[in-house]
């Protein structure tokens, strides 16, 4: 899934931390073996909360968050409900390190940076940033440029919208074949 | 400079180096019902085969029913996505084990009963707590769907290399405190965000004398500290359990595999980025109070003071800080999951259910993490001292530990569980659950409340 960059859009922000995904995407719905059209799905328990911050209209793509957002679970469901809940782009002071990865798989860039730069971006719940990917930059009115780290492997897909098999397989399709021969010369019970 | 365990099993599976990451070779790949079905559509979609099915093992387990199997699966959801693994197994060449086998089980019990699971492979599964199989010395973490499909079609993934954690427990475990404790103790100590991006290697006293149960048991549990990747060096109790499984090498090739995994151990010199000390004969039964795994204290403490403790998480809760977790009464019992579903497991909290009756108005069930569990179990005579007791013996699978099949928890239910989880709603909408260890789950089966086990052990 590719998705245009820069992102310009309007900013929700959901500053609890250690929001797992099991409240992003509760397991009851894991039965279901599409991935798409799952963000009716998403914080199902809480989005009925009287003080539940998010709009439910798909009308934030870039999501300000709390530390360690998406730990738990391995569940893709959670990154593909929040993809088709509209969010392009997690700004937070941490992650799950599998939602992360999944999060790249699928169209959405996920930004660390540091605590105090994320308190400063949820005030602006509501106005209107950009994410631009190919400079590694936040902007937004009125605000300092943001710099952010992500590796170049996890940029070019994001930007390219690349299949990781197909990328796999077209650049090391030799030096798998050549690992596989190396490991049954070696080791026997493999 | 020595090398860490880590590191020998990286350095053995590099393919190539690729970019700013490195692309590794995976050895064994797990799959369940639930993180597959799309991970088979990307095959599909990008006209892909499955590289080498014979490395692949799958099973189902997460929405599996655990009572009246005879009659079919009856959510039609559930029945649609285990039917769905089985077709797509079919057609891409990958072993399943079925439903009515007594090889089935929760994936993580079940590779390393079938020696699946070996010391220096990588290992991955569509799942978090795939670092179980690390007790082996073993390369194992959660991947994502997307991942697994990777995985099928070209048995790499691109990966950057973790820094490594190294957790000594010194000394020795005191009677009535198990791995799941140490596991609890840990994730106190550090947080829930406080091994992310660290490979955890456990060391030790008391790590070296756990049996391959308990070291299971404690690799399971690294991602609730936010690590994907826990490991114990494989030893003698390690071939132990390895020697004579059907999966696993056999006559002269287990002694050229123990030879081999005998290097695996860290160096003397090698670096961790990080060392943690932790004093295993202090370690008391660790309970969770609130709804995350670091929120937890040992039996005979307190919740935390308010404004140290997180007063959403104790609203969920239903408890008030300052109060005792001593005599707190709970209405569920579950004894079971990839953390604590094995043999030792059920040995443990059956010690202290036999002779004895569940408490009046408190539902317990037993479910055993694979089908040989429950066979052994039943072999050894655990089963009738369970049901005896009043706890419901069940078929195997991970049932409460997910509630995605019809083993749910209702609204504001407080659960006694063995599992590893303690997030709002894990165990059903609006239920409350607090993790321990098997024999404090029994304990408080018994009792109807939290109970201090060596208060109760004979
Ligand atoms: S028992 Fe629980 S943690 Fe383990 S694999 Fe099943 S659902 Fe996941």
């Amino acid at each position: 899934m590719s998705t245009p960059f820069p992102l310009t859009g309007p900013v929700g922000v959901l500053l609890e931390q250690d929001v797992d995904t099991d409240i992003i995407y509760p397991a009851r719905f894991l039965l279901l073996t599409d991935k798409h059209g799952l963000g009716q799905y998403a914080f199902s328990d809480r989005r009925n909360d009287g003080d539940f911050p998010l709009p439910l209209d798909a009308s934030r793509p870039i999501l300000v968050a709390g530390a360690n957002f998406g730990c738990g679970s391995s569940r893709e469901h959670a990154v593909w409900a929040l993809h088709d809940f509209g969010i392009r782009a997690i700004i937070a002071p941490s992650f799950g390190e599998i939602f992360y990865t999944n999060c790249t798989r699928n169209g959405i860039v996920p930004i660390c940076l540091p605590q105090d730069v994320v308190a400063a971006l949820a005030a602006r719940d509501g106005e209107t940033l950009t994410v631009d990917l190919e400079a590694c930059r936040v902007t937004g009115e009125g605000l300092d440029p943001i710099e952010f780290d992500i590796s170049a492997g996890h940029r070019e897909a994001l930007l390219n919208g690349w299949d990781e098999t197909d990328r796999i397989v077209a650049l090391y399709g030799e030096q798998i074949d050549a690992y596989e021969r190396r490991q049954q010369a070696g080791g026997l019970w493999l | 400079m020595g090398r860490t365990l880590y590191e020998k099993l990286w350095d053995a599976h590099v393919v190539a180096e690729d970019g700013d990451n490195t692309l590794i070779y995976i050895d064994r790949h797990l799959l369940h019902e639930v993180s597959t079905p799309q991970s088979f559509e990307i095959l599909r979609q990008g006209g892909h085969g499955v590289r080498r099915p014979e490395r692949q093992l799958a099973v189902a387990d997460h929405s599996v029913p655990t009572q009246d199997r005879a009659q079919g699966i009856a959510d039609p959801q559930a029945r649609d996505q285990i039917a769905l693994l089985e077709r797509n197994c079919a057609e891409f060449g990958i072993e399943y084990l079925a439903l009515d086998s007594a090889d089935q089980g929760i994936v993580h019990v079940v590779g390393p009963e079938q020696g699946f699971t070996l010391p220096g492979l990588t290992i991955v599964c569509g799942d978090s707590h795939t670092s179980t199989h690390g007790a082996f010395g073993a390369l194992a973490f959660g991947i994502g769907a997307s991942e697994c499909g990777t995985v099928m079609a070209t048995q790499c993934l691109s990966q950057s290399k973790a820094k490594t954690m190294r957790v000594t427990f010194e000394g020795r475990l005191a009677a009535g405190v198990s791995a799941k404790d140490m596991a609890l103790a840990f994730i106190n100590a550090v947080g829930a965000a406080g091994a992310v991006g660290h490979a955890v290697e456990f060391a030790g006293e008391a790590v070296s004398a756990l049996s391959m149960e308990g070291r299971m048991t404690l690799c399971n549990m690294v991602i609730e500290a936010g690590s994907r990747t826990g490991l114990i060096a494989p030893d003698a109790t390690t071939f132990a359990y390895v020697e004579g499984r059907e999966r696993a090498p056999q006559g002269a090739d287990f002694g050229k595999a123990c030879a081999y995994w005998r290097t695996l151990a860290s160096d003397a010199d090698a670096v961790f980025d990080r060392e943690i000390v932790i004093d295993a004969s202090a370690i008391a039964p660790f309970i969770t109070y609130g709804t995350r795994p670091d929120q937890s204290v040992p039996v005979d403490g307190r919740i935390p003071a308010s404004g140290e403790a997180d007063d959403k998480a104790l609203r969920y809760m239903g408890v008030s800080a300052e109060q005792p977790m001593d005599a707190l009464a709970i209405d569920h019992v579950f004894i079971g999951s990839c953390t604590n579903g094995r043999i030792e497991d059920l040995r443990a909290a059956a010690s202290i259910a036999h002779g004895r009756k569940v408490a009046e108005g408190v539902r317990a069930l037993v479910v055993p993490g694979s089908g040989r569990v429950k066979q052994q179990a039943e072999a050894e005579g655990l089963d009738r001292i369970f049901v005896d007791a009043g706890f419901e013996w069940r078929e195997p699978g991970c049932s409460l530990c997910v509630a995605m099949n019809n083993d749910r928890l209702p609204a504001g239910a407080r659960c006694a569980s063995t599992s590893n989880r303690n997030f709002e709603g894990r165990q059903g909408a609006g239920a409350r659950t607090h993790l321990m260890s098997p024999a404090m789950a029994a304990a408080a089966a018994i009792t109807g409340r939290i109970t201090d086990i060596r208060s109760m052990a004979r």
